[in-house]
């Protein structure tokens, strides 16, 4: 089992971002291409897109880069923050926080994004 | 409910809907005696009641909408008729008959008289020309505003406190402005000698052109009839477009007299206290009637008691408690000068002794009375009253410290200030409408109001002449800590901290990291953590605004600085709805040349971008991917244009009039004014968007007064505007100096926008800043003006740094592969562009084609992005 967060050795140039894919670990890009507390859209095989976060500790999320509230491929562009000890991003667009561990809008439950896990290699 | 009625329903008539007259309707509605009652109100002017008192605030933007006194469905929720543009012309006391001039006549069982004051146009010749006006309604105030278009200077007959407001008003309006006063000071009637003198100082130095000692003999007219000058009693002539007669008023008793009634020696229809004339059927109140104790009251506190008082008596046939007489305290509230009288202002009781400071040099003079027990009974404040609302709340009781203590300034060995803590309980905070110290705490206590409005609203005190406020809020402060009411002035969950403390804490320790702040100064529970979208910003900002000062880069980018910006500082462009950005290149001044014009037109056409002209002067290209925004500006670069900032909480445009380079009307060179002060400014990192805007003349083409610093021109040099705003809360900028040359003027500006960068809260444009600011305009002003504390200096150097250490964001960008790396739309995909950001076309250009919502419409966001709370 690998968890939904992993730590990334950002200090080993060779180490690679993976996330799981159905048909398995998919590698998106070098660690240190990772901002801690921002993060970037990567484009997925069968053309959706996954927003991708570090935080200052160096954990990294990943959760799909739709904004559901506007429709706009932009989650990525969000600013990284913790709330009651727990990672969110918030939307660029209209500011909606989503939980980046279980993809749960904190401002409206009946919104969820798809959340996958990542490791580094 | 009001009862339909009949021939046989009691009547009472209204003549006159002014402010007193709307009060005595307020006092019936709420003695229900409109329910059994038939009331009718005749009003002469086209409008019902407005506020009189706030009349010049016109002239600084408040329609006469506003100014009403009139909730729009008081008449008919009360049942009480109300015939607009219709005077009483007649009365027939033996008949109980009132005729108006429409020639409606109504039988009244009461008639109360509320017919206020005319203004006194002394009888010199000419004083009918085309140009001459008065100063009372707001038609007269419509009649100055559109005469005044076509005026340079202006002259007000009358130094008095209404007539300094008519001068503050026709300088307001761009008009070289005299005043002529018969009287050897200013104000005769409030201040003494000290104190006029003070004022002529602080006056003549704004620019207002001071004669007194001397009467106007004549009005001089030119050969079309209308007014061209005036003649003085000292031989004397003064050259004027337009003259406003604010020589005193007179109570209009003319209706009275002529049916026999009793007036006073100097006018005033004579009452007892409860407000009656001679006749048991007719009431006077307000400035028409002169009261038991012989005066007549030219303030509207009095007015609103004796609407309070024959409202009683009509209701149970004689008043709870008769009204004897008021306090006549006043304050000058224009002109940006404060002077306060209260209480016995000229000691003219027995015994009394004064208690003077007087400091010439800084137009300061405040005179205390005091009796022997030492009592205060009055005074006179100019140039400082800031202790002005306790003053007139202590007077009539023994002020707890000696009296000179409480005239002599702070930092002359004058012990703390005197708190509204000081003040016994029935003190009375807001005299306009007779609101106690314990009223207000109750307000705070019982009804649990924990704002300024709040209180303003539940109390009514504050809502009149506005003197009071800033004791309310102190009071209401003291109130909320004495109940142990804390009030969390964090900027976020992460920051116990304002925003404001948080600049300080950076430039103290001249911390350069985001995350050092946090973990030393964030909340226990946000330590360690990754903050949030509020404070990172807000942060970011702090950080570029202090760059250079605290050793940090000045570009808002690199390293740990970048994880802080919003998503539009981050891409140094603007997101739209569909994921695409919006480009706009810097215009200074909104000038350009046709090949520049060009080459926008060409990279918006060669990049498919929709172009539209923006409201700012400039020109915003929309449509770009993010992938796309380097190649788009590497092209504008190299045409010699910069960064537009339309991202950052940073200075946007300073619009401009073409001015006087071709303008018939111009008289400074508008355009070059403001394309230095965008170039100054230009990259400038603040708390909220900064926009600004030089007008070549007062016609204001450039509108600069809505914005956060305006600038317009004077035949003399440049008038600076701060703290306007459009959007969604609009707010006209007040004056803040005049005449200031170039230098004076870029001085002034550049103190003004650090200190409003040091001291304002997250999002907050200077319009909210400046209404929240302690002490408001006038400490801004002295702070700005006058380095009352002595930061000047240290501001300018600031500004200076910042001016000096400008680069270009996108040219800076564009020489560094690295700071490129991030323009992609994705990772793993560096040259695809994102296929989501699709368009379709639109009247001959482009639009978003948005994709198709699962979930409902995006909710809109719980607030303005320039509101200050999340
Ligand atoms: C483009 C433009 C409208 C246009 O097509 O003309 C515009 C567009 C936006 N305005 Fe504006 N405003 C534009 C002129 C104005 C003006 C008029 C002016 O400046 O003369 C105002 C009122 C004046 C004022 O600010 O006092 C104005 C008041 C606002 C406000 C309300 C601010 C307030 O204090 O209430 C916001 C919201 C905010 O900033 O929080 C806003 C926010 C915005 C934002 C940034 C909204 C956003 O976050 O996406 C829009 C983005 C533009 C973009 O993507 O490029 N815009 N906006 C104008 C750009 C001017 C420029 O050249 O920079
Ligand atoms: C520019 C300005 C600034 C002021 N500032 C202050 C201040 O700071 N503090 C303060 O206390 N006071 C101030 N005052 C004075 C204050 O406005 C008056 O004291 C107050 O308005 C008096 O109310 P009133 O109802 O008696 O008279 P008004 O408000 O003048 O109302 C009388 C109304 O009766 C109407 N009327 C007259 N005759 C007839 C008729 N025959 N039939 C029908 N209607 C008639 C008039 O047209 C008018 O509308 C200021 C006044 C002005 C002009
Ligand atoms: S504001 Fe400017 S453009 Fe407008 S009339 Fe005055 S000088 Fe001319
Ligand atoms: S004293 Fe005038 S509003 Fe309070």
């Amino acid at each position: 089992m690998t968890s939904r967060t992993a730590t990334a050795f950002g200090t080993r140039a060779v180490a690679s971002v993976q996330l799981r894919l159905e048909e398995g670990w998919f590698t998106l890009c070098p660690a240190e291409r990772l901002l801690p507390g921002r993060g970037v859209a990567a484009l997925l095989p069968d053309g959706r897109q996954v927003a991708l976060f570090r935080d200052r500790t160096g954990r990294l999320y990943a959760v799909d880069n739709r904004d559901p509230f506007s429709g706009a491929a932009v989650l990525s562009r969000g600013l990284l923050g913790h709330a009651s000890g727990r990672p969110f991003v918030a939307s660029p667009l209209l500011k909606q926080r989503f939980d980046l561990e279980s993809g749960h809008c904190l401002d409206d439950d009946t919104v969820i994004l798809t959340s996958y896990d990542v490791r580094v290699r | 409910m009001p009862a339909p009625s009949t021939a046989a329903t009691p009547t009472i008539v209204l003549v006159g809907h002014g402010m007193v007259g709307q009060r005595f309707l307020e006092e019936l509605a709420a003695r229900k005696v409109t329910e059994r009652t038939r009331v009718v109100v005749l009003c002469e002017e086209p409008r019902p009641a407005y506020d009189r008192v706030a009349l010049t605030s016109y002239f600084s933007g408040r329609t006469p909408d506003e100014l009403s006194l009139t909730a729009t469905d008081f008449m008919a929720e009360h049942g009480i008729e109300l015939y607009l543009d219709d005077p009483a012309e007649h009365l027939d006391r033996a008949a109980r008959t009132v005729t108006a001039r429409s020639g409606r006549t109504f039988r009244y069982d009461t008639l109360v008289l509320a017919t206020g004051s005319y203004p006194f146009v002394p009888p010199v010749p000419g004083k009918d020309a085309r140009g001459c006006f008065v100063y009372r309604t707001i038609e007269d105030l419509l009649a100055i505003e559109e005469y005044a278009k076509s005026a340079h200077t202006g002259l007000v007959v009358g130094g008095g406190l209404l007539g300094l407001e008519a001068a503050g008003a026709l300088d307001g309006l761009g008009l070289a402005t005299h005043v002529v006063e018969f009287a050897p000071r200013l104000m005769p009637v409030q201040v003494d000698e000290g104190g006029g003198r003070a004022l002529l100082r602080t006056l003549s130095g704004r620019g207002l052109r001071v004669h007194t000692g001397t009467g106007t003999q004549e009005v001089l007219t030119g050969e079309d009839g209308s007014v061209s000058g005036v003649r003085l009693s000292d031989g004397g002539e003064l050259a004027t477009d337009l003259v406003v007669f604010s020589a005193g008023v007179r109570p209009r008793d003319a209706l009275a007299r002529a049916c026999g009634l009793g007036v006073g020696e100097r006018g005033g229809i004579t009452v007892d206290t409860d407000c009656r004339t001679g006749d048991p059927a007719v009431y006077a109140i307000g400035e028409c009637a002169q009261a038991a104790d012989g005066r007549v009251y030219g303030l509207v506190a009095p007015g609103y008691e004796m609407a309070r008082t024959a409202a009683a008596a009509i209701a149970d046939g004689t008043a709870d408690q008769g009204f004897t007489g008021a306090d006549r305290s006043t304050m000058l509230k224009l002109l940006g000068v404060d002077v306060a009288s209260f209480g016995d202002a000229h000691g003219t009781a027995a015994d009394c002794l004064d208690v003077v400071y007087a400091d010439s040099r800084a137009g300061v003079y405040k005179k205390l009375v005091v009796d022997p027990e030492g009592t205060l009974l009055g005074g006179i404040l100019v140039g400082d009253a800031e202790a002005y609302g306790t003053l007139r709340a202590l007077t009539g009781s023994k002020p707890p410290l000696a009296p000179e203590q409480l005239v002599l300034p702070a930092g002359a060995g004058a012990p703390a200030a005197l708190g509204p803590a000081a003040l016994p309980d029935e003190a009375v905070i807001c005299s306009c409408h007779n609101v106690t110290k314990a009223t207000v705490r109750g307000a705070v206590t019982e009804h649990r109001c924990g704002t300024v409005p709040e209180v303003k609203k539940c109390t009514k005190a504050g809502t009149g002449c506005g003197s009071c406020v800033k004791i309310l809020g102190q009071l209401m402060d003291a109130e909320l800590e004495a109940s142990g009411i804390e009030v969390d002035k964090g900027l976020c969950g992460c920051f116990a901290h304002t925003r404001q403390e948080l600049y300080e804490i950076v430039r103290a320790l001249r911390l350069t990291s985001y995350q050092e702040l946090l973990d030393t100064h964030g909340r226990e529970e946000a330590r360690g953590t990754d903050g949030c979208e509020t404070c990172k910003p807000t942060v970011g900002s702090i950080i570029a605004s202090l760059a250079p000062v605290i050793g940090a880069s000045g570009y808002v980018l690199d390293g740990e600085q970048a994880a802080l910006q919003d998503t539009n500082d981050h891409f140094l462009a603007n997101l739209q709805r569909n994921g695409s950005y919006s480009v706009v290149p810097r215009i200074p001044g909104g000038e350009i040349t046709p090949e520049n014009l060009i080459v926008i037109g060409e990279v918006a056409r060669d990049f498919g971008l929709y172009t539209k002209i923006t409201g700012g002067q400039r020109i915003d290209l929309f449509g770009a991917r993010v992938d796309q925004l380097p190649p788009i500006w590497a092209r504008l670069v190299d045409a010699g244009f910069e960064s537009g900032h339309a991202y950052g909480k940073a200075l946007r445009t300073v619009k401009s009039c073409v001015g006087q380079t071709w303008c018939r009307y111009g008289v400074q060179d508008s355009v070059r004014m403001a394309i230095d002060l965008e170039l100054r400014y230009r990259g400038l990192r603040a708390p909220h968007k900064l926009k600004s805007a030089v007008s070549g003349c007062a016609r204001e083409c450039a509108e600069a007064q809505s914005k956060d610093f305006g600038v317009i021109a004077t035949a003399q040099g440049w008038n600076l505007y701060v703290g306007g705003n459009g959007g969604a809360t609009p707010r006209h900028a007040d004056l803040l100096a005049q005449d200031l040359s170039d230098a004076e003027l870029v001085r002034l500006i550049d103190r003004f926008l650090m200190f409003y960068i040091r001291t304002a809260d997250r999002l907050e444009r200077t319009a909210t800043w400046l209404d929240r600011l302690e002490g408001g305009l006038d400490h801004l002003r002295d702070v700005v003006v006058h380095d009352s504390l002595g930061i000047g200096p240290e501001l300018e150097s600031l500004m200076g740094t910042h001016v000096a250490h400008y680069r270009d964001e996108w040219a800076e960008t564009l020489d560094d592969p690295d700071r490129l790396a991030r323009f992609v739309s994705f990772v793993n995909a560096p040259g695809a562009p994102d296929p989501t950001v699709r368009f379709v076309p639109e009247r001959d250009q482009i639009k978003p084609d948005l994709p198709l919502l699962t979930l409902g419409p995006p909710r809109t966001a719980a607030t303005l992005e320039g509101t200050a709370i999340r």
